[in-house]
């Protein structure tokens, strides 16, 4: 190599190069650096062939570890399922009432209804399923379509109108949006469905209207027919707008809440799970 | 070190440059060739509705994607809380795709059919109104705006171009289907045929404002209809293990 010029002022080495009396240091890359770089590229033919890599024409090289993360979560969750397998085969053999009998079952669905309800109900029943307007409140004792056991299964599984065939419907008629009602009987009527939950007086024509029109699904004494979904009306607990505004619009142009099926989405072990979870969060029956 | 050999020859210079440019274009081309065993053959998934691309527009336009991600990845926290990890399958009718990489919301590839329609449309005008600890922006004008979707048949067209097999008849039919979907049984729309030409739609009134086709029912309809097109009872898994 020719001798290297040297820069007098920085001390340091010269590429030989010289562009109208500017000179270019040679500042090379600090050894430890350009070592792990060359490690990284030794590495790196490494990974080539035991790891999935290189695009050909038509496919890809597979690697001799044969990775792939697809396979993994498989058999991941095939340990964790073995993991589950003593609870849970019990649990897909039990009704929801056995496993809510058996301390050991209940104890395993109560912690894993927990999740599950926090993942997928809580969004519209609330926290540990304290409601919200136009969701009904999972703790208390105003149940719609029952709070026992099974019936809570089978709202979880199925849904309310849902895109289920099994699903549980109800539908109120438009009383007033389909003229069935004058508007003089909807407030009477309206002031007797008040009058149900002690407040206000009513008139014995709002009682005629309520028995002729409302009786068969809510019951003839306004408690609710939880068969037809029917809610129960003497509790002063309202689903949509509480107070007698609500009372008005609900009969004039009803609203109809939807619950989505549940079956397909969550299996039947995990819907057994929470059916028991949401029966333990105080108005279970 | 020899580079000068190149500084100093523009001829190889040229030749230098036609190479890395080269290598770094057959980097990007290349994997594209594999496209035929990247997309997993699966049965169900088809292009979207009209009324469902449009609300696919609107999700795209408020920038849904930068807290959302619609990828569920193969491990066993994601699967367990959203479901069956997502297929490239399910978003090769996306242009551009909305995988995402940021989650301050949860996933949204499969929240079709998870939350009822009247929950999408209070959660959107009012998040906390459902979800009180939520960070999320309110959308309220989505119900207050009139879906613009005169123009939704170029728009068919134009995706058409890129790849997604849209039919004659489904460019034809796509603003009577927009109606269709979007007015359900108060329309006088054929439900029917726009369910045969796209399969599994969601129809009905999702805003709860039955006269009119607003923002709010295009958004809905798209939601609606996330990670619910693949029929997974004919899928195999060992065929698309990656």
């Amino acid at each position: 190599m020719a001798q290297v010029d040297r820069d007098a002022l920085t001390g340091t080495d010269t590429t030989g190069h010289e562009w109208d009396g500017i000179k270019e240091l040679n500042t090379p890359l600090p050894k430890w650096w350009l070592y792990t770089f060359y490690a990284c590229i030794l590495w790196a033919f490494g990974y080539f062939i035991a790891m999935p890599a290189w695009p050909s024409l038509s496919n890809y090289t597979k690697g001799m570890l044969g990775y792939s993360s697809r396979a993994n979560l498989e058999s991941e969750m095939q340990a964790v399922q073995a993991s589950r397998a003593p609870w849970a085969d019990r649990i897909a053999e039990a009704s929801v009432e056995d496993v809510a009998k058996d301390p050991e079952l209940l104890q395993y669905a109560m912690a894993g209804g927990k999740v599950i309800f926090a993942d997928n109900c809580q969004p519209c029943h609330g926290s540990a399923g304290a409601g919200a307007p136009s969701y009904p409140v999972l703790a208390d004792d105003d149940w719609i379509w029952g709070g026992t056991l099974p019936a809570i299964y089978q709202t979880v599984k199925y849904g309310i109108r849902s895109t289920s065939d099994e699903t549980r419907i109800s539908d109120m008629p438009a009383y007033g949006r389909d003229e069935l009602l004058e508007p003089a009987q909807i407030q009477a009527v309206a002031d007797y469905v008040m009058s149900l939950s002690g407040q206000g007086t009513a008139s014995d024509a709002g009682k005629a209207v309520f028995d002729e029109n409302c009786a068969a699904c809510h019951g003839e004494d306004g408690k609710g027919l939880k068969d037809t979904g029917g809610p129960n009306l003497t509790d002063g607990i309202w689903l949509y707008k509480p107070g007698r505004d609500g009372v008005v619009a609900q009969v004039t142009n009803p609203r109809h809440g939807v619950m989505p099926t549940w079956e397909g989405r969550l299996d039947d072990v995990s819907i057994k799970q929470v059916t028991v979870y949401v029966h333990a969060l105080g108005g279970g029956q | 070190m020899k580079h000068e050999i190149f500084e100093k020859n523009v001829i190889i210079l040229s030749i230098g440059i036609l190479i890395t440019v080269a290598i770094g274009g057959l980097v990007q081309l290349v994997p594209l060739f594999t496209m035929e065993q990247t997309i997993e053959k699966v049965d169900g998934v088809r292009p979207y509705s009209p009324l469902e691309l449009a609300g696919r527009d609107i999700y795209v336009r408020e920038g849904c994607y930068l807290c959302h991600s619609q990828q569920i990845r193969p491990f066993r926290d994601e699967v367990e809380r959203y479901g069956h990890y997502s297929l490239a399958a399910e978003s090769m009718y996306d242009h551009p795709f909305q995988w995402g990489s940021k989650r301050t919301g949860p996933d949204l590839a499969r929240v079709g059919g998870k939350y009822s329609n009247d929950w999408h449309v209070a959660h959107l005008v009012n998040p906390q109104s459902v979800v009180p600890e939520s960070v999320m922006p309110q959308y309220p004008f989505l119900a207050q705006k009139d879906l613009k979707f005169d123009k939704i048949a170029g728009h068919l067209k134009t995706l058409r171009v890129v790849g997604t097999p849209y039919s004659d008849e489904q460019i034809e039919n796509a603003v009577a289907d927009v109606k269709a979907q979007a007015m359900g049984e108060a329309g006088e729309g054929d439900t029917e045929a726009l369910l045969a030409r796209y399969p599994k739609a969601k129809i009905g009134d999702f805003d709860g404002n039955p006269g009119r086709v607003t923002e709010m029912d295009a958004l809905v309809a798209y939601l609606q209809l996330l990670g619910t097109l693949v029929d997974f009872t004919t899928f195999k898994p060992e065929l698309a293990h990656r």
